[in-house]
């Protein structure tokens, strides 16, 4: 945004615009200051486990607190596998959902049908966590998981036995957590393309869905991009619901079926009841390699977002 | 209108802030244990309607947590499965004083469809089943222990607990105590680290039910009043005196009283020798510091709890509970005088 | 897209059964969304439904045994909560989305947007730590404060991300009406082009809404819960999703379908507010 307002010796204007500024520099000093207050928390939490175990933390996978040994390997793993899972699953549908309801959708569905998928992100994660347990585990175990193994079973992630519980499962109910996100934002950002090109595709003849394809979607791709970044970071970081459908086992198998472990699922599990200072001190490392996580990830995307696409006009 | 609205509503809240205080009446608050929270609910809820001058706020955020609030003073009492040990309450500044407030046992749960009839194990065969030795449910050991019973050849899935919890503690111990591989393998605590390959976490007891009714062949431990309420299938195990046992209030009890002098730092009551004990139990504990600050809160706190283990133990008996053993309770009693008032 | 695709009148057939085919799949996929949900919500209003009373509702909790019993101060404690925590994320979420849509290029707006992108993935019960390093430990208080201040934190990168690709899509054209009229940029900014947004801006803030409602985790450092009254933001305070998570993980049946009936109040509260603010909006409009 390069266009500045003029010169003007009004000086009630002038005044107004240096509260304004000052306004938005203690925003934003408040905003840096707890990011900078919870990094250093993050830190100094797990300088203890920092110290007595170094890089070794991140390619152990023992986790054991009755030895004192910790080691994050396994959980890296779950994290990284459950999460990309999720966000495949959720960005598709999510965008396409959001396409749906912001170009095809009757004008008079649209919103009381957005408002019910963004109902999705007000369940409680407890509740996921219980819905998974008592409906997605018994319905993958009984008819998906054997259904993907009978056709695609030469593939090792879906080999082995069959449990119900597993990384898949904890995937698909990430999936379905992060949708509202994904969706809500898409078509608040598809909804915001300008009419004129709209306009224009059509004016040339093609179709609603070729427009919606090639010029509107393309038009909006950097906030759509947006809004799966802030999902995945959601994926990221959930606890709840994926402690209760992962099965909680801090080892590395090659079967999207086998039970695994987050990351945040074992500081849920074990936070509240740990006491010694290495023990928590480690729990902390393994916050502190959420952050680095995805700091990493959103790092990646945004250099992917500054080489391959452009800024569009309007900026 | 924004502003206005924001200015109203924080002189509102300062006011109300200021005048809170005047209304209400002393509110306690303690945390912890999980395990005893229903207990706790109920019985303080029960305080209150008799003592209306006194409310207790009991929240379950975990033994680790009751201990991690208790040393940070932002509560008035806590409470945890496992006793504080020598380094936490040095951690904890000042002299501790630990009581035992509740008692209960572990049931072993199990999801055999096709078993008519209780599903028996010695104390073996639960600690190989979970090094990982026993695989299969037909396996020649559990069919000698289950003579004539339909055991199929399906895999056994041992869950455990993936969240530390005095119940995973009081599991451990046992298991340590039954065999020596699994005390040097695995030990004993809160958290641990499992070694079947087969093996499945649950996060709580509630968890771990889930997990042993969803899946077929699955094997669990949760705490008996989880057992009873949502009618899990219950094994009997074969308690050190040879005999067959079930989790009962009563089978607790009798393990309880082999042990009347137990203290903070002698309270393990898993795999006693009485007769009829069931092997997998243990006392939640509350504590207080000996020499508190406020002493006025002090005092409240030492009558609730107080009341705590004796009038109230009969509700304890109602949820699932044990009702604390006589002697056990003047044993509290007694360290409660401790403190200074 | 060339125009001479277009011309050619001899791809018609291909070209409008592709359209088919893609329309069809966004259709599928609002209808496995929309599966989704009834799937959960269904599974929630029928464990819960008969639950919801107004005793339920008007109620203090009661111990397992004791019949009757709810979750009033559980509703209290959320309004109070996500409320306080909602006045404080609004105005510093739209603000730094502001500052970044007008001053947003340079390392330090990167690195600010890049730690709102990473804050969003850190899990609530660390943010909760931090809000009781900061708040609870100090003060050796619980206090329903800290948990808005968790909560606040919590939709933070949501209202800020969004708030500012809101503002930046806003057209030029409107800004520079706004200039050519001989306005300020506070008065441009905050007058005409931040309302030109606040359909988006409001969307954010209702997703973030609905997603600090169902938190639990970094209630049990700040809030604490209650199983009384409690209007004092300063001290221990009831939230209903706490409560649904103690009674969803008890093993009594009585709380299991408080549990259920709780999340379903939840729910259905988050709805209504969704529909309220959108309505108030296309009002504002006219």
């Amino acid at each position: 945004m390069t266009t500045n307002p003029p010169q003007r010796p009004n000086r009630s204007a002038a005044q107004a615009d240096r509260i304004f500024l000052f306004t938005l520099w203690a925003a934003v000093g408040i905003f840096a200051a707890t990011m900078i207050g919870l990094i250093i928390q993050l830190i100094h939490g797990s300088w203890q486990s920092i110290l007595t175990f170094g890089l070794k933390f991140l390619v152990t996978s023992t986790w054991n607190p009755v030895t004192g040994q910790f080691g994050a390997l396994p959980m890296i793993y779950g994290t990284i596998v459950s999460s990309a899972i999720a966000i495949l699953l959720a960005s598709v549908i999510g965008i396409a959902s959001a396409t749906f309801l912001a170009e095809f959708a009757p004008r008079r569905i649209a919103q009381p049908l957005a408002s019910l998928i963004e109902l999705l992100a007000a369940v409680p994660s407890v509740v996921y966590g219980l819905w998974g347990l008592f409906v997605l585990v018994p319905l993958f175990r009984a008819y998906i998981d054997p259904f993907l193994q009978a056709r695609l079973g030469f593939l090792p992630i879906f080999s082995g036995p069959i449990y119900g519980i597993g990384l898949l499962t904890a995937g698909v109910i990430l999936a379905i957590m992060i949708l509202p996100t994904v969706s809500a934002i898409s078509r608040d950002v598809i909804t915001a393309v300008g009419r004129e090109q709209r306009e224009a595709g059509m004016a040339l003849g093609s179709t609603k869905w070729e427009t919606t394809w090639r010029i509107v979607l393309p038009a909006a791709r950097a906030g759509i991009f947006g809004a799966c970044v802030l999902a995945l970071g959601r994926a990221i970081g959930e606890t709840i619901a994926t402690t209760m459908v992962i099965g909680n086992k801090a080892t590395i198998a090659a079967s999207l079926f086998a039970p695994s472990y987050t990351l945040s699922s074992v500081i849920a599990n074990e936070f509240t009841e740990a006491t010694s200072d290495l023990y928590i001190s480690s729990l902390i490392e393994l916050g502190l390699l959420l952050f680095v996580l995805s700091f990493i990830v959103n790092g990646l995307a945004r250099l992917l977002v500054n080489s391959v696409f452009s800024k569009s006009e309007g900026r | 209108m924004l502003k206005t609205f924001v200015c109203r509503f924080t002189t509102a809240s300062l006011v109300l802030a200021l005048a809170a205080p005047a209304l209400a009446a002393t509110q306690l608050t303690g945390a912890g244990s999980s395990f005893v929270y229903p207990f706790f609910a109920k019985a303080f809820y029960q305080y209150g309607q008799e003592n209306k001058d006194v409310t207790v706020n009991y929240q379950s955020i975990g033994s680790g947590g009751g201990i991690e609030q208790f040393t940070a003073k932002t509560v008035d009492f806590g409470a945890s499965d496992v006793p504080m040990t020598a380094d936490e309450v040095k951690r904890a500044g000042g002299e501790v004083l630990q009581i035992p407030v509740a008692l209960g046992g572990e049931a072993v749960i199990y999801n055999l469809p096709s078993l008519k009839g209780a599903l028996r194990l010695t104390r073996d065969d639960i600690a190989n089943i979970y090094l990982g030795k026993i695989a299969k449910w037909n396996d020649a050991q559990l069919k000698k222990d289950n003579p004539g019973a339909d055991l199929p050849d399906l895999a056994i899935v041992p869950v455990n607990r993936s969240d530390g919890s005095g119940t995973n503690y009081i599991f451990t111990d046992f298991l340590s105590h039954v065999s020596p591989e699994f005390k040097t393998k695995v030990g004993t605590g809160k958290s641990v680290q499992w070694p079947a390959s087969a093996a499945v976490g649950g996060k709580g007891n509630e968890g771990v039910a889930g997990a042993v009714k969803q899946t077929p062949g699955a094997i669990g431990y949760v705490e008996l009043a989880y057992a009873i309420e949502n009618k899990l299938s219950q094994s009997m195990v074969q308690n050190k005196a040879g005999k067959w046992a079930e989790c009962s209030l009563d089978n607790v009890k009798a393990a309880a009283a082999t042990k009347p002098d137990v203290s903070p730092t002698n309270f393990s009551i898993v795999d006693t020798a009485a007769a009829t004990a069931w092997p997998i139990a243990g006392y939640t504990w509350a504590f207080v510091y000996q020499n508190p600050t406020d002493k006025a809160r002090a005092k409240i706190t030492k009558d609730v709890l107080a009341w705590a283990v004796t009038k109230a133990q009969p509700i304890a008996g109602t949820l699932n509970y044990v009702p604390l053993p006589e002697n056990v309770q003047q044993t509290a009693l007694k360290t409660l005088a401790k403190v200074s008032l | 897209m060339s125009v001479t695709d277009l011309r050619d009148g001899s791809n018609k057939a291909a070209r409008y059964a592709w359209s088919a085919v893609g329309v069809g799949f966004t259709l599928l996929s609002i209808v496995i969304a929309a599966g989704a949900l009834v799937a959960i919500l269904g599974y929630v209003a029928v464990q819960g439904i008969s639950s919801v009373n107004w005793a339920f509702v008007t109620e203090l909790p009661r111990p397992v045994g004791v019949t009757g019993g709810g979750v009033a101060n559980g509703i209290v404690g959320s309004i109070i909560i996500v409320g306080i925590a909602t006045l404080i994320a609004v105005p510093i979420g739209v603000l730094t989305g502001v500052y970044l849509a007008l001053f947003g290029r340079g390392v330090f707006a990167e690195s600010l947007r890049l730690f709102s992108d990473v804050l969003a993935g850190l899990p609530s019960i660390a943010i909760g730590l931090f809000a009781y390093t900061l708040f609870v430990a100090p003060f050796k208080q619980f206090s329903a404060f800290s948990a808005s201040i968790a909560f606040a934190v919590i939709m933070l990168p949501l209202i800020i991300r969004t708030s500012e690709e809101a503002i930046r899509s806003v057209p030029r054209t409107v800004r520079e009406a706004g200039f050519a009229l001989g306005l300020s940029r506070y008065a441009t900014t905050m007058k005409i082009v931040v309302p030109a947004a606040r359909g988006a801006i409001l969307t954010a803030v209702l997703l973030g809404i609905a997603r600090v409602t169902g938190e639990t985790a970094p209630l049990l450092f700040t809030a604490f819960g209650s199983q009384f009254w409690e209007i004092n933001p300063f001290h221990p305070m009831a939230e209903l999703s706490l409560q649904v998570f103690t009674y969803a993980i008890s093993p009594y049946d009585d709380w299991h379908r408080q549990a259920w009936a709780g999340a379903l109040l939840l729910t259905v509260a988050v709805f209504f507010i969704n529909l309220l603010a959108r309505f108030a909006l296309s009002f504002g409009k006219r």
